[in-house]
């Protein structure tokens, strides 16, 4: 075999109204294809009204390894959330 | 890394998991949790494919349309959850190409129970019932196993799984139902299924060498014999139902233990057809070698039309 079939990463909108999700991969040589196996391997049984197909090569991913520098900063931001604010009680629909 | 390092990434990954967290593709793991996974998970991919051989058998000799489509897509599911777990795979940094070769060379393994023939119309049921009755008691734990892509298949897996079994029981019922003939002949298949059905567990726990490892990475939550129990214990009220017979004489209700008491299994058999051995070993890998093969050259097609029309895509921008 000359070439191996590339994958694809596929995105699902179940039902409009809520987001593209991640439902997983598939091999295809192309997109179109990517788009038909998509179908066939996801959308059995009405997962789905439509779909994405993405190369898996063109997704740029954070690494775990970096999480703490990525993510930890947002942990002590307290002040980003409603609760860290004081109002009196009697003040109603806030 | 340090020595030191890696214990103390160790540590805090067992801890990770014991807290039930999930695992994701690009995190640190020991490689032996990379290797066992591998292993498990396109042996799981594996017996999805090969498992697709003895039901194909009967697709074109359904007995009627309604059972023809039940069938084709049952075993259209197989493929799916194949292609599922073999994407999952792939996230352990393995290629498709490279799970193909050692299931085709033989390095892999893939469930046993596929290695047997399907003989009548009635085994088509029966492998509903009891095959499709056991993984599922298997593959419901793997729902919440460690590895988070394994784990998501496995739940498309399992909601996927149940029509399978009750379209084999419904079979089995119709059969047992039916004339004299028909009754033999779910019968036969019940006598044939049975005992390999009880092998899908794997060995006992006296013998299974991996189940401490594999239950400390969620890989397993009961044990093979506490699983094969469970099946037992399920499987004969329902045998009782069709008014079939299981095929052991030592089957016992255990009124003590609340539990039936069951014959020995002949692992002589098991080991044998786990070694290559058994009825259909050849056949099946034969057919599935065909298949690949004879495919090479419309995936070759496919590549050259896909880079034709990139070619071309190219030239429209220049």
């Amino acid at each position: 075999m000359k070439q191996d079939w590339p994958l694809w990463e596929v995105f699902i909108r179940s039902k409009n109204g809520l987001e593209h999700r991640h439902f997983g991969s598939v091999r295809a040589a192309d997109a179109a294809m990517a788009l038909d196996n998509a179908r066939d391997v996801y959308t059995r049984r009405n997962e789905g009204v439509s779909i994405w197909v993405v190369a898996s090569k063109d997704i740029t991913a954070s690494n775990p390894a970096n999480n703490g520098e990525l993510f930890e900063p947002a942990k002590d931001k307290v002040y980003r959330h409603p609760t860290f604010y004081k109002v009196p009680d009697e003040v109603k629909h806030m | 890394m340090k020595t030191e390092n890696l214990k103390d990434r160790a540590i805090l990954f067992e801890q990770k998991i014991a807290r039930d967290e999930k695992i994701e593709p690009k995190d640190w793991m020991p490689e032996k949790y990379r290797k066992t996974h591998i292993r498990q998970i396109s042996q799981h991919a594996h017996s999805e494919i090969v498992g697709m051989l003895p039901e194909g058998n009967w697709i074109t000799r359904a007995p009627s349309m309604r059972r023809k489509v039940a069938l084709l897509a049952k075993v259209q599911d197989e493929a799916g959850h194949g292609l599922y777990l073999y994407s999952a795979c792939e996230t352990l940094g393995v290629t498709r190409e490279e799970l193909y070769a050692q299931l085709h060379e033989g390095t892999a393994k893939y469930s046993s129970i596929f290695n047997y023939p399907t003989l009548t119309w009635a085994d088509i049921g029966a492998i509903g019932w009891l095959v499709d009755g056991a993984a599922i008691i298997n593959q419901v734990p793997l729902c919440t196993t460690s590895y988070g892509p394994y784990a998501r298949a496995m739940v498309r897996v399992c909601k996927e799984e149940s029509f399978h079994q009750r379209q084999g029981y419904e079979i089995m019922t119709i059969l047992a139902n039916g004339t004299k003939v028909q009754k033999e002949m779910a019968q036969d298949a019940l006598n044939r299924w049975w005992w390999p059905s009880l092998m899908m567990f794997g060995p006992t726990d006296a013998e299974s060498v991996h189940t401490a490892q594999s239950m400390q990475w969620k890989l397993k939550r009961k044990t093979n014999d506490a699983l094969r129990q469970q099946f037992v214990d399920q499987t004969v009220p329902q045998a009782d139902i069709l008014d079939l017979q299981i095929p052991d004489p030592a089957l016992k209700w255990n009124p003590e233990r609340k539990q039936y008491d069951f014959g020995p299994i002949d692992w002589e058999e098991f080991w044998q057809v786990v070694k290559g051995h058994g009825p259909c070993n050849q056949e099946r890998i034969t057919a599935r070698v065909k298949a690949w093969e004879e495919g090479e050259w419309v995936r070759d097609a496919a590549v050259a039309y896909a880079d034709k029309q990139s070619d071309a895509t190219l030239q429209k921008a220049i």
